[in-house]
């Protein structure tokens, strides 16, 4: 796995998403992988501006990322560089692209976490991880030991 | 989290060999089977059946209980769960934020529309 994508309509104008992704008001209100909360949001938001941002889970664990504006289109599309911070594992720098598209209803917005797991990567085509991988996935697809 | 990448590299390692993912596979559709039994249907020898549920053993992808002269081998799926979800644990984390994110914009963009803008 090194890169994933994920793509949401959302019901509002691509500058206002734009903005939300972009802002450190905005990265308060939605950054995270459960409800807990953002307890630092800090960025500069243009072409060589730097972020960071700090949560909470729900499990009380902190963690933070940060990393760099590489690319700063309003309202079209928004490139950065991405790095955990201490315990977490994956200490390697990825990018995240964001791309917003006008639709008829709203904003359709592309997200690509690339160049993850480099280390991992690495390792897997001298383990011969990736089929590893491949029957991992099929495993659990099969709904085996689900 | 240093055990935590050990058990998974133990993990990647024992699911990087076809025999062992074979023997993986058997265990899937028995509940248990003797070592002779995973044996059976390859073409190596015992002692070499062993040296992959050593592997297996070592991942804690299997157990081993003795009955008497019998060993058992059992599957033990939590190894795996936990390699699945290290893969996907990316896609949860931003599948949840831009959940987020839709409903903030969404509401940002109804509040600017109840302003007039």
């Amino acid at each position: 796995m090194t890169s994933l994508t994920l793509v949401r309509r959302i019901r509002a104008r691509p500058q206002v998403v734009f903005d939300a992704v972009t802002t450190a008001e905005g990265i308060a209100q939605w950054w995270g992988p459960d409800a807990g909360p953002v307890l630092v949001a800090e960025a500069d938001p243009r072409v060589g501006g730097r972020y960071r941002v700090r949560f909470r889970r729900l499990d009380s664990s902190e963690h933070e990322s940060s990393g760099e504006f590489l690319e700063f289109i309003r309202p079209e599309r928004v490139v950065l560089s991405w790095r955990w911070k201490g315990g977490v594992p994956d200490p390697g720098e990825s990018r995240v692209e964001i791309t917003l598209r006008p639709v008829a209803e709203g904003t359709e917005l592309t997200f690509i976490h690339s160049q993850l797991q480099d280390e991992e990567a690495r390792r897997s085509h001298e383990g011969g991880w990736k089929g590893a991988l491949d029957k991992l996935e099929a495993y659990f697809a099969a709904g085996n030991a689900a | 989290m240093v055990n935590f990448r050990g058990r998974l590299d133990r993990t990647f390692v024992a699911l990087s060999d076809p025999t062992r993912r074979a023997i993986l596979a058997q265990l899937e559709r028995s509940n248990g089977a003797s070592i002779s039994d995973l044996a059976e249907p390859f073409t190596i020898r015992l002692p070499a059946v062993m040296k992959h549920l050593d592997v297996l053993a070592t991942a804690g992808l299997v157990t081993r209980s003795k009955t008497g002269r019998t060993v058992t081998v059992r599957l033990r799926p939590q190894p795996m769960r936990e390699a699945m979800e290290w893969l996907r644990r990316y896609e949860r984390f931003w599948s949840s934020s831009l959940d987020r994110l839709t409903s903030y914009a969404e509401s940002k963009e109804a509040q600017a529309r109840r302003n007039g803008r």
